[in-house]
């Protein structure tokens, strides 16, 4: 199939940025939409232009590096999905595809289709661990978690980092992200300690980092490629509550 | 030369009890003097900055991802071993060091796999301190699985995403010594080059990928927690980014680089669609703990559905040549197991290039929805690549290479032969053999990481001065130079050919000669190509762009251009290795029934190659392996 892009070019931070046409040609339904992006970008090469930057690296779905919005949708709209694994059997000859990088305040343009995600760093540090020293731990077996408590702090575990869910809200905030890593340590007996703390110094962080703040749209849960639910968000504001207590 | 790993003698049950005590501590006081740098933030990388930023050490951590996360240890899937015995099974210290030594066809050192089979137990507690969310049963207890070359369940899961999970609990420890000071994190910076001084490393050259920019960094110790090779091949199941880079820039700063031809071909990935591919997609192991291998029985089968052909007239092969393992049995073997039926023309998919792993016994056994608990998110990656259900009708999977025995010399202390140079992880040689066993890279890597390197280290700390060398030093400089004039000599070639041309070409290559089945005329044209694509490399490379600005074609031609000299050492190994053993599989030496035979007599040591620049002959020097505690004896799975 011949398919026609619009990507996003912006040659770095302060540069004024603009979509371009490209055309993408004979293109096989069983590449991948980052393999189709590839060979746009060998044509390019070819003809002495600059190829277009995007971030990507595992090309299977788990490591949270590429972000594009893809026709108005982070990753592309397809259920449980993200750029990476999404496939041209999706499009049809003639499709136009606009390509853009994930906008946000928080997430800065870096070139193209990359920005600087150093924001949800900053939240994760603010909190999103148990404060437990390597060794002198106890025995694996001495905390019993029941299964559905573990399956449920593992589906918020589940939270590959990408921020999707930032790219999708109209607010731009990182709720879902941020409550996904609340959720799962709030539930788990390692992480009850510092719950309290942990939920404070996070959200204070999400909104330090110029994130904004939830107003109930699900945008994200919709764009979300692992299925992260917005009652993780409900879990969070429990928690943010009991910790005002 | 004849290398010392320093194992430490006696009975091997105390030998890391008693190291541990023999070594030197760094005063608590004194940790904060001293600037350690960590290259890599996967679990090795990770959990060793977190470690010993904990201790109180100053602690550099690089990665050339816009996040810590990122690294590739994220996309492990199945699982972590551990010699817990939870399920009573049979399982100890000593079975666990007794299946990686058979599982890596007897070509380890005896006394890194003991620690690392001691310190097993402790990392799985330690992730559970974490928050990781192991899989556990009703009661709350944790749960265990198989995984290939054991016969006893002693694997912790999360889900198939066992990797992130664990990846992300040392990210969480990293992420509170990053808010606690102890160590400052450089995302999106790549290491270029080592930085030796007087024969001691101490620092490195990174480049800053989003400016460009060429930089210098001290430290007292240089840890690199890189990862693997197998990029190399071009198709493989690592991440884009993932290269040789770090590790052989340090072998030409003068480390040893051992066994680099023992690279592991992981048996069940999703067969390649066509020639645009980028890269393969594994399916983890733990699916056969369920899943059954087989092709057709008869070659005119092997076009119909899956469905349409009876089970008399299908071929288990793996139950058929291994009866105690059958689907479980190692990689190294499956994996030849799986060519050997397509060369043998009974290969199914497209490009007759595939095996079935199915499932339709288990799912008649203990039904759908239990599968899909195991391995939920294995089948959703499937189908998203295939577009086909592996609930209805049986997984086409074939062999992709995968992971990397192979790597940095070091001794008993993760230090290669350069002091001052730690490796980590799946970047050194040390405990895998020939052929690494499943859920042991993740073993691995938080084991160097969170309980080995924070002791070796001070080991080596207490005995330098903190600080002597800093980026002053011309060293610095000098390293900073010759990165420069090598980026611009690629920036300026201007041919015709892209990088990925050329680095699917050398893949190409060392697939056909280098892969699965070697031999002398294999590899000898490997040695004869390989030359001739470094040559048309710098002759008719176009690398586009500039150097001071982000350019991701600049960052490739960087790592092919050193996969185009480490090739050809790999080459090299493979070729004076004349034995068959785990992965590294020469046609002339198999048994009758078509099995690696290995010569203990000739090769039963380790091959640490010494570089001596582009066009010279590498210099073999050997670690003779000494077995004591286990007797060697022939691998069979049967």
């Amino acid at each position: 199939m011949n398919l026609t892009l619009h990507v996003w070019r912006q040659k770095g931070p302060e540069a004024k940025g603009q979509l371009e046409t490209y055309q993408a040609k004979n293109v096989s339904e069983d590449q991948s939409f980052l393999e189709m992006l590839d060979d746009v970008n060998e044509d390019l090469i070819k003809t002495g232009k600059d190829p277009i930057a995007f971030d990507h690296d595992c090309r299977e779905g788990i490591c949270g590096m590429c972000s594009q919005v893809i026709n108005g949708k982070p990753h592309g709209g397809q259920e449980r999905t993200t750029v990476c694994q999404l496939h041209m059997r999706s499009f049809s000859d003639g499709d136009e595809i606009f390509i853009e990088p994930w906008r946000a305040k928080a997430f800065p343009i870096h070139k193209d289709l990359i920005v600087d995600r150093n924001a949800l760093e900053k939240i994760m540090q603010a909190g999103g661990y148990t404060s437990c020293h390597t060794g002198g731990v106890a025995d694996g077996n001495a905390l019993l978690i029941p299964k559905p408590v573990a399956d449920y702090a593992m589906d918020a575990a589940e939270c590959i980092g990408c921020g999707a869910c930032v790219a999708s809200c109209p607010n731009s905030s990182a709720m879902l992200f941020t409550s996904a890593k609340v959720a799962q340590l709030a539930v788990l007996p390692q992480g009850k300690g510092e719950a309290k703390a942990r939920v404070k110094s996070m959200t204070e962080e999400l909104l330090a980092e110029g994130f904004g703040n939830c107003t109930n749209h699900y945008e994200c849960q919709e764009a979300c490629p692992k299925g992260i639910n917005v009652k993780f968000i409900a879990t969070l504001n429990r928690e943010y509550l009991k910790s005002l207590v | 030369m004849i290398l010392d790993g320093k194992a430490p003698t006696g009975p091997i049950e105390q030998s890391w009890d008693k190291h541990r005590f023999d070594m030197k501590l760094v005063n608590p006081a004194n940790k904060r003097k001293y600037k350690i740098l960590m290259v890599g933030t996967g679990l090795a990388g990770g959990a060793g900055a977190a470690s010993l930023g904990e201790l109180g050490y100053n602690v550099e951590a690089f990665c050339y991802q816009d996040s810590a996360r990122r690294a590739h240890s994220i996309a492990a899937q199945g699982g972590i071993n551990a010699a817990k015995n939870y399920p009573n099974d049979g399982d100890s210290i000593y079975r666990l060091f007794y299946d990686t030594i058979k599982g890596g066809d007897f070509r380890a050192r005896e006394a890194d796999v003991w620690r690392l089979a001691q310190v097993s137990n402790n990392i799985i507690d330690q992730c559970v301190a974490q928050g990781v969310p192991f899989a556990r049963d009703y009661a709350g207890y944790l749960d265990n699985r198989s995984f290939g070359g054991a016969q006893v369940s002693r694997t912790f899961y999360a889900r198939g995403q066992t990797g992130q999970q664990l990846l992300l609990g040392a990210y969480s420890a990293l992420s509170r010594q990053v808010k606690a000071g102890t160590v400052k994190l450089h995302q999106r910076t790549e290491m270029v080059d080592l930085v030796v001084v007087d024969g001691v490393a101490k620092g490195i050259t990174v480049r800053n990928l989003i400016t460009g920019k060429l930089e210098s960094h001290w430290g007292d110790a240089v840890v690199l927690a890189t990862g693997g090779y197998v990029n190399v091949f071009y198709l493989s199941t690592n991440a884009m980014g993932c290269s040789v880079t770090a590790a052989w820039k340090a072998a030409k700063k003068g480390a040893l680089f051992a066994n680099p031809c023992y690279t592991q071909i992981h048996p069940t990935c999703i067969p390649q669609h066509g020639d645009k591919q980028s890269k393969l997609t594994l399916m983890s192991e733990s699916l056969r703990n369920d899943g059954r291998c087989w092709v057709p029985k008869k070659k005119e089968d092997c076009d119909k559905p899956a469905a349409a052909i009876p089970e008399e007239d299908r071929d288990y092969y793996l139950e058929r040549k291994y009866p105690s393992f059958g689907n479980l049995a190692p990689r190294d073997i499956a994996s030849r197991a799986a060519k050997e039926q397509c060369d043998d023309e009974r290969g199914v998919g497209p490009g007759k290039r595939g095996v079935y792993l199915d499932y339709q016994t288990a799912i008649d056994r203990v039904g759908e929805s239990t599968i899909a608990e195991r391995y939920g998110n294995l089948f959703e990656m499937y189908e998203k690549i295939t577009d086909e259900n592996a609930y209805k009708q049986p997984m086409r999977i074939y062999p992709a290479p995968h992971y990397s025995m192979g790597g940095l010399w070091v001794d008993y202390n993760c230090m290669s032969n350069v002091p001052g140079l730690f490796v980590l992880g799946e970047a050194n040689f040390s405990v895998h053999g020939a052929n690494r066993l499943g859920a042991s890279a993740l073993m691995q890597g938080l084991a160097d990481g969170y309980f080995v390197i924070p002791y070796t280290i001070a080991g080596y700390l207490a005995g330098i001065t903190p600080g002597t060398v800093k980026e002053d030093h011309p060293a610095f400089k000098q390293s900073v130079d010759e990165t420069e004039a090598q980026v611009n000599k690629m920036l300026n070639i201007k041919g015709k050919k892209t990088v990925s041309e050329l680095h699917r070409e050398l893949g190409s290559v060392m697939w056909e000669d280098a892969g699965m089945a070697r031999s002398d005329a294999s590899l000898k044209n490997a040695l004869k190509r390989i030359p001739e694509i470094r040559d048309e490399f710098w002759k008719n490379c176009n690398v586009t762009g500039e150097a001071g600005e982000l350019n991701q074609q600049l960052e490739n031609a960087g790592r092919l251009a050193d996969f185009l000299e480490f090739a050809e050492v790999f080459a090299k190994d493979a070729l004076h290795r004349e034995e068959s053993c785990g992965g590294h599989f020469r046609t002339e030496h198999q048994t009758d029934d078509g099995e690696a035979m290995r010569d203990d007599e000739n090769f039963a040591y380790v091959g640490a190659w010494e570089f001596k620049g582009v066009g010279n002959e590498p210099e073999l020097h050997k670690e003779p392996l000494k077995f004591e505690n286990i007797k060697l004896a022939v691998r069979s799975y049967k």
